[in-house]
């Protein structure tokens, strides 16, 4: 596996992408954080799918796709930080411990 | 060791490291920072990958748009200075045990698996990729313009003061 660039070295980084996003959305309470560990997360699957097009696939169905990923990750951003400053407006506060008002 | 096995460890160091910053890094302000790091990093690969284009649209959508935006939302939503109070942290020993579990079952998935090698890896894909969004790929091109018009109403739509009548 050290000898050359292979498919194994980018798997493993976006495994690790991903495992660090999953990590930081389960465990912030901070409603910005849990949104950056979703950015994270999809970066995770983008090096897949780049890599995959790049040593496996061929052609271009593989980059097209992250492409679109990239561009409704950042269409989620806008609208996840949105709902976030519309919440801090409202209750002062984005932990998402303390947001419960909808539960009554 | 060759040239891209170096040049991959940098960039695979930088996402990494960054990466592991946003999840541990006690102020919020440097996880964004490690976010940051994290993406570029990732931009690097897909160079390594002879992705150009999406290398280009990685800077300019990631580091320019999304990461300008968390870090506004950061500096308008929390008071950084108060390191508890930014970026609490819960189960973080739950968190490290899952981070272990999926990160070690990935790995041995992506080194042990039998991949099919293609012979011959792919060159830079701009143009084609030009050529692709408006010939095969033009519905969801098209699907996307309007998806990020929704976006742009539905974000000032939920972000604005509203104003009372009375």
């Amino acid at each position: 596996m050290m000898g050359h660039l292979s498919l194994s070295h980018f798997l493993v980084v976006g495994g690790l992408l991903f495992c660090f996003g999953l990590m930081t959305v389960l465990t912030r309470r901070n409603a910005v954080a849990m949104l950056m560990g979703i950015e994270l997360i999809l970066n995770g699957a983008n090096v897949n799918l780049v890599a995959f097009n790049h040593y496996v696939a061929g052609g271009l169905s593989g980059q097209i796709f992250a492409l679109f990923v990239i561009v409704l990750a950042a269409a989620e951003a806008a609208v996840g930080l949105a709902i976030i400053l519309a919440i801090y407006q409202m209750l002062r506060s984005i932990d998402t411990g303390n947001i419960a008002s909808m539960k009554q | 060791m060759d040239t891209n096995l170096l040049v991959f460890f940098l960039f695979a160091l930088a996402a990494v490291v960054g990466a592991a910053g946003v999840p541990m890094s006690k102020n919020i302000f440097w996880s964004a920072m490690g976010l940051l790091s994290a993406l570029i990093g990732v931009g690097g690969l897909y160079v390594l990958l002879s992705a150009d284009f999406i290398a280009v649209t990685q800077l300019l959508v990631y580091i320019g748009g999304v990461l300008v935006l968390i870090i506004f939302a950061v500096m308008l939503t929390s008071q950084i200075k108060e390191i508890e109070v930014s970026n609490q942290n819960v189960g973080l020993v739950s968190g490290a045990i899952l981070f272990v579990a999926t990160g070690t079952t990935l790995s041995f998935v992506a080194i042990w698996a039998p991949w099919k090698i293609a012979e011959q890896p792919s060159h830079e894909t701009t143009a084609a990729i030009g050529n692709g969004l408006l010939g095969t790929w033009l519905l969801p091109f098209e699907v996307t313009s309007v998806v990020l018009l929704a976006t742009l109403i539905g974000a000032i739509v939920v972000a604005r003061k509203e104003i009372k009548e009375d």
